[in-house]
């Protein structure tokens, strides 16, 4: 009976590790778009699931980031190692300046402030040519120097955008290692507490804000870094990074897979990815399908993806 | 110092963009503040509204009464979809937690825009004054068209027009206790459901009409919807959701800071005016003439 439990993270690590050598440029690609997002979908899930704060403007963290990284590196010449930290940190900057403010309002005016800071961000990047390049944005963001990874044995043959996956999988295995320890901590399950009943949490004499500020910050720092990636991959930083509906699409991600668990998000920016990358290659009409399939989760699978295979398996294992 | 004749051109202007502005957030406004449910789809209504009266202005031609009856029939259009939407589908939402609310409306604007692109294409459209409007008046020195002057008496006139359904029927009796407390109102015998689909559908009549009256002063395009509702939730935030005074006033805040923010840094008006809505939600959160929430 006391078989130790599948590593089930560590396997499918593994596995992820393996994708370069499958040969495929486009299966590299699809695998870097995912890791970044699913690090982006997870970091919202520290507020929308662990602390049930509705944030509409998370895309700022994740924009801000990218523009850190992508100023420091282009404008800068800055070397990765310092400019992808700088992301986090200068994200989870003004994550405390704006969720200072946000934490005193609740529920929907709660979503409105994050989603005005947000426009605030963007109105920002889209107008301040000298520094963010205004509506063009920045394009050519150099590719951190990875020359070293080809004298590592066996990674010598792996093109660049390979170089870049590995390094982009190390990275994101390392922070989701760390909101894991986040959400698992004493600190994660107040969180938790405060989510379910925050007068109760305030009465036994938790500093509610004090902990809701906390996560928004930790939240907007996992975002900067994704951001910092993101705009590696996507050789370039836009304006739309930070609009609204970027942090639409982030929601839609954490809810399609399941904001009830850790992994849920992960799923959900893995299905949403794959699925955009079928569907259009079909058709254009790719939101079309993604408002159809947005409104069967509303109405029929409240708990996501994760959620539901969750329910299912209880269901099999009752019989 | 600019001309006094230029800046008083610049004050209509705004203005004229403040009354579009307050027409179409006046339906999300009431929505926001019976149903309790913030509607980004509202700015797919508008484009909707555009759209369908465009459509419209094609079938009968040219022609000042064509063009109202367009107008018409693009806002009652677009109130009847509104009516379809709410009796299927966001009825079934009130129970639940502002997040699906928030992101069915979102799943709305997503299926409504790609609808208009394969209804209409992605090219972009336009329309022209009614002929009896083409002409200008010359106030202070500054050319003002007719149409801009009737916009700038038509916004005022919904506004008083919906005071007087608010205050002086029996409806706006039941809509303003149905904000009070619903529960009450439905032990009183009243239809609360009913009442809901009325406001949801009115909403979305303002919205329509605000997209129709657009179409001789905007090119219709597919991304008009997602360019609109910000500006309208800025307007709404700084008035006041719910608040339809409150609602007027931010409009002709809103147009009169784009309007001369614009002369003063040119580049950083749009951030002026979300800086004024972080600050007003900081504040005040439920706006300048809103009440707050009772839960």
């Amino acid at each position: 009976m006391s078989r130790r439990p599948v590593p089930w993270v560590l396997v499918l690590f593994l596995v992820l590790l393996c994708i370069p050598w499958l040969g495929s440029r486009l299966y590299t690609f699809i695998a870097t778009d995912i890791a970044i997002l699913a690090l982006f979908a997870l970091s919202l899930n520290l507020l929308l699931g662990y602390t049930g704060l509705v944030s509409f403007g998370h895309a700022a963290y994740f924009g801000i980031g990218a523009y850190t990284t992508a100023i420091l590196m282009k404008t800068y010449g800055v070397p990765f190692v310092v400019a992808f930290p700088a992301a986090g940190i200068v994200a989870a900057g003004f994550a405390l300046v704006f969720g200072f403010f946000c934490v005193r309002l609740t529920k929907i005016y709660f979503a409105m402030l994050t989603l005005a800071f947000a426009q605030i961000v963007w109105a920002i990047c889209f107008k301040w040519n000298d520094v963010t390049g205004g509506e063009q944005g920045m394009p050519n963001v150099p590719y951190p120097d990875l020359g070293w990874m080809s004298a590592i044995p066996g990674l010598g043959s792996l093109r660049s955008g390979d170089h870049f996956y590995l390094l982009v999988l190390a990275l994101v295995a390392v922070a989701i290692a760390a909101l894991r320890r986040i959400v698992a901590s004493p600190y994660g399950r107040m969180l938790s507490v405060i989510r379910e009943n925050p007068e109760r949490a305030e009465f036994i004499g938790i500093n509610v804000r004090l902990y809701q500020l906390s996560a928004f910050v930790v939240a907007g720092f996992f975002a900067g870094l994704a951001g910092g990636l993101f705009g590696i991959f996507n050789r370039g930083v836009f304006p739309d990074f930070a609009y609204w509906t970027k942090s639409a699409e982030v929601l839609i991600m954490t809810i399609l897979g399941g904001m009830g668990h850790f992994w849920g998000p992960a799923v959900g920016a893995m299905v949403l990815t794959l699925l955009n990358q079928q569907i259009t290659s079909y058709t254009e009409y790719w939101p079309l399908i993604l408002g159809i399939i947005l409104i069967v989760l509303l109405f029929g699978f409240r708990g996501g993806i994760v959620g539901a295979v969750v329910a299912l398996n209880r269901r099999l294992r009752g019989r | 110092m600019p001309e006094p004749s230029f800046l008083f051109g610049q004050f209509l202007g705004g203005l004229t963009a403040a009354m579009f502005l307050f027409t179409i957030g006046a339906g999300l406004s009431l929505i926001f503040g019976v149903l309790r449910v913030l509607n980004f789809a509202h700015g797919s209504f508008y484009m909707f509204g555009a759209y369908i009266a465009w459509q419209v202005m094609t079938w009968l031609g040219p022609g000042t009464e064509y063009f109202w009856l367009a107008a018409l029939g693009a806002a009652t259009g677009v109130a009847v979809l509104g009516v379809v939407i709410e009796r299927l589908l966001l009825r079934h939402l009130y129970g639940r937690e502002e997040l699906y609310q928030l992101l069915f409306t979102y799943a709305l604007v997503l299926i409504l825009a790609d609808s208009v692109k394969i209804i209409w294409g992605t090219g972009q459209l336009s329309a022209s004054r009614p002929p009896s409007m083409t002409g200008a008046v010359q106030i202070f020195g500054t050319t003002v068209p007719y149409y801009n002057l009737f916009i700038m008496l038509l916004g005022p006139a919904i506004a008083l027009g919906l005071w007087l359904l608010m205050h002086r029927t029996r409806l706006g009796r039941m809509i303003r206790a149905a904000v009070m407390d619903r529960e009450m109102l439905e032990a009183l015998g009243a239809n609360v459901g009913v009442l809901y689909t009325v406001m949801f559908a009115v909403g979305a009549f303002l919205a329509g009409l605000g997209g129709a009256l657009v179409t001789p002063v905007k090119s219709i395009v597919p991304g008009m919807d997602v360019e609109v509702i910000v500006e309208v939730f800025i307007i709404v935030v700084i008035g006041g959701l719910g608040s339809l005074w409150g609602t007027f006033l931010g409009a002709v805040v809103f147009g009169q800071v784009l309007a001369f923010g614009i002369l003063i840094m040119p580049r950083f008006s749009i951030f002026a005016v979300f800086a004024l809505m972080a600050i007003i939600l900081i504040v005040r959160p439920w706006g300048l003439l809103g009440k707050p929430l009772s839960r």
